[in-house]
């Protein structure tokens, strides 16, 4: 797999819930510049993937590869490279947004010069940023746990629903703010329930089996 | 570090289910036989004990007992990290196959241990720093047990055992430091048993025999638990499916 | 990359130290619980000074033990349930240097604080003042391995929705060479013997949990958050 444009490679990956195999033999390689949604039924996996590719969880079998070694090859740049939000919030709601994100760079060792304040204001939290954010709507957790991505340089975003609970604005914002990490070289690795829009973007979809229905009485 | 690929070949599912197969009946039938060989030498054959009377022959399955307790939870401290360290299946379910064994094997030594110690000390329960250890032990095995019996995903059941089993490698020593230093403060009740360094060679011998029976029971016992384990986690797999449907 | 490693790891023990005092009224349940499992003795048995003197540094260290280790609970809970333990983990620097973080974070709120209860609990049991001192140095050495020796075992059931009994059948048996040994510590003091023996192995415990315990915690806290 000496191909040098593919950044993110999945080799063979299966993944098991308990004793139950939710996918096998999953391939697929990701270069710089591509998006990749991931689609399919509820308890298809989906998450399951994404903490794998996010070095959350092991795949039960195969590999996950980041410019050809191992994700958690010493060698590698992989967890300064790789940004993952997911279904929870990710923030504390006793901390105000500031001290959220400052919390943030500190661990990921961020040298992005952008300032918080700036980030903040962007998706429309000016004037929150010292409230405590267990006292901001849904939405606005929602967008505190974003602007990290403004505050990152990880060249790979892996985002688990990230327009849960969005309005259309702030959804319109992330779209194009995708857009702009995808023409930057950027990945992106994505699901969500909502269409999402992205013209003009290196655009690869996969679809998890779908297991069986669970019957709703 | 890298394993050679053999190890990895012998213990893939499959050729562990079927050399398993054809090992136990060579650990199960000398295990029968060792043992009728150590509880006659041991129960009628050796004689009594001039201090101790005929209560002493419980030693023939105490003590056996009592090391198979600390080499079981090494052995799964040891298959823990196997399995943690190098990702192999079956390290991780040799693991938790030996913990019911150990804390079996733990329990029988506790209650030898206080069998033999009413007629010694006149009392069910003393603190004597072997028992107390041993009780400790029973502890941590248990502990072992309920950790892995509340993860539901097994391989995380099995990663999370092990790392508990490590844990306990390194604290195990230490307490039997502490608790040996605490007994030996405040001597009084404890008499020190089995500390006369020559046993008479007729009570060495079925001792011996009993050691190597209850080692080989261990044996079986781990590879049978083991074997149903592995086709209950590689249900889907086809040479589970294979085997069920020329057995069935 | 060792700058930014400080600065991760004064961060998060700042962020643990200030989310603390946000909840600052719960930092005081363990200590009343500590206080309140030591007054059930003299009530359990009698009120005499002989008994309860005897009794002291043993009764006093099975608090501290078990308040200690329900203290734990609010070691990784928390973040674990609002996926700020995610974050900690994806984190490019060693779980190990930032889980050591917060639990000196957690015992700063915890176990310190108990150490300076000590002497009213001294009072209480009849513990003779001068072992007061003792009492209060086999704490301050002892309660860090607690904590040290706890996170793994709340690493290990962060995850599981009844971890809590699961924890103490965990932990408590690592706990005890802590409390033979200080326990045993004061008891020696006050019969004016020697106690540097004591104190030693209790220091080479220290370092022993300081170095192993954070590696055992990290490895714990990835299990159970896969």
């Amino acid at each position: 797999m000496g191909d040098s444009t593919s950044e993110l490679s999945v080799q063979n990956i299966a993944c098991t819930r308990g004793y139950r195999e939710l996918f096998t033999e999953l391939n697929f390689v990701l270069g710089a510049g591509q998006i990749l949604r991931v689609e399919g039924k509820n308890g298809s996996g989906k998450t399951s993937l994404l903490r794998i590719l996010a070095g959350l969880a092991e795949p039960a079998d195969g590999k996950v590869l980041w410019q050809g070694k191992g994700i958690r090859h010493p060698e590698n740049n992989y967890f300064q490279s790789m940004l993952y939000l997911g279904h929870k919030p990710g923030i504390k709601f006793e901390l105000s947004p500031l001290e959220n994100l400052c919390m943030a760079k500190a661990l990921h060792g961020s040298k992005n010069e952008n300032g918080i304040e700036e980030a903040l204001y962007q998706l429309g939290l000016y004037g929150f940023e010292e409230i405590t954010s267990g006292n901001l709507s849904a939405g606005q957790k929602r967008r505190v746990a974003l602007a990290e991505l403004l505050l990152t340089n990880a060249r790979i975003w892996i985002l688990d629903e990230p327009y849960t609970s969005l309005d259309v604005v702030a959804i319109a914002f992330l779209e194009k703010l995708f857009q702009q990490h995808v023409q930057a070289g950027g990945m992106l690795v994505i699901t969500s329930h909502q269409p999402v829009t992205l013209d003009g973007c290196d655009h690869q979809r996969i679809v998890l089996p779908a297991t069986e229905l669970e019957r709703v009485a | 570090m890298k394993l050679p690929a053999i190890v990895h070949k012998f213990s893939s599912p499959r050729n562990f289910y079927v050399m398993s197969g054809k090992l136990i009946p060579w650990f199960a039938w000398p295990c029968l036989i060792l043992l009728v060989a150590g509880l006659y030498y041991g129960l009628i054959e050796a004689p009594a004990d001039y201090q101790q009377g005929e209560s002493y022959r419980i030693i023939f399955i105490h003590v056996p007992s009592a090391w198979m307790s600390m080499m079981i939870y090494m052995v799964m401290a040891i298959a823990g990290a196997i399995g943690l360290i190098w990702r192999i299946k079956m390290a991780d379910i040799v693991a938790s196959a030996s913990a019911p064994i150990g804390a079996a094997f733990t329990f029988l030594a506790l209650v030898t241990g206080s069998l033999w110690g009413k007629p010694m000390w006149g009392a069910w329960w003393v603190w004597d720093a072997r028992l107390t250890s041993e009780l400790i032990l029973l502890f941590l095995y248990l502990g072992f047990i309920a950790l892995q019996a509340s993860i539901e995903d097994p391989r995380n059941a099995a990663r999370a055992g092990a790392v508990l089993a490590l844990v306990g490698v390194v604290n195990i020593p230490i307490i039997h430091y502490s608790v040996e230093w605490w007994s030996t403060l405040h001597q009084g009740a404890t008499i020190t048993k089995l500390d006369k360094p020559s046993i008479h060679i007729s009570m060495l011998i079925p001792l011996l025999l009993m050691a190597v029976a209850f080692k080989l029971y261990y044996a079986a016992s781990v590879l049978m638990r083991a074997r149903s384990e592995l086709l209950k986690r590689e249900q889907n797999a086809r040479w589970v499916r294979e085997i069920v449907a020329n057995e069935s | 990359m060792d700058a930014k490693l400080s600065t991760a790891f004064w961060a998060l023990l700042k962020r643990d130290l200030r989310l603390a005092y946000r909840h600052r009224n719960e930092l005081l349940n363990p200590l009343f619980f500590f206080v309140l499992v030591v007054m059930l003795f003299p009530l359990g048995t009698s009120p005499e000074k002989e008994l309860l003197m005897t009794m002291a540094p043993g009764v006093i260290w099975v608090a501290a033990l078990l308040a200690s280790m329900l203290s734990l609970d609010t070691l990784f809970r928390a973040d674990f349930e609002d996926g700020t333990l995610e974050q900690i983990t994806l984190s490019p620097h060693p779980l190990s240097v930032l889980v050591l973080a917060k639990i000196i974070a957690h015992w700063l709120v915890t176990g310190f604080p108990m150490i300076l209860l000590a002497p009213l609990l001294a009072v209480f049991m009849y513990l003779p003042d001068e072992g007061i001192g003792v009492l209060m140095l086999t704490l301050a050495i002892g309660t860090p391995i607690l904590s040290l020796i706890g996170a793994i075992g709340m690493g290990l059931t962060v995850g599981l929705r009844r971890g809590g009994m699961l924890l103490s059948l965990i932990v408590l048996p690592l706990y005890i060479p802590v409390l033979i040994f200080s326990a045993n510590a004061v008891n020696t003091y006050l019969a004016d013997l020697a106690i540097r023996g004591q104190i030693y192995f209790l220091m080479a415990v220290l370092v022993l949990a300081i170095t192993l315990a954070p590696i055992a915690t990290a490895a714990a806290l990835r299990i159970s958050l896969e």
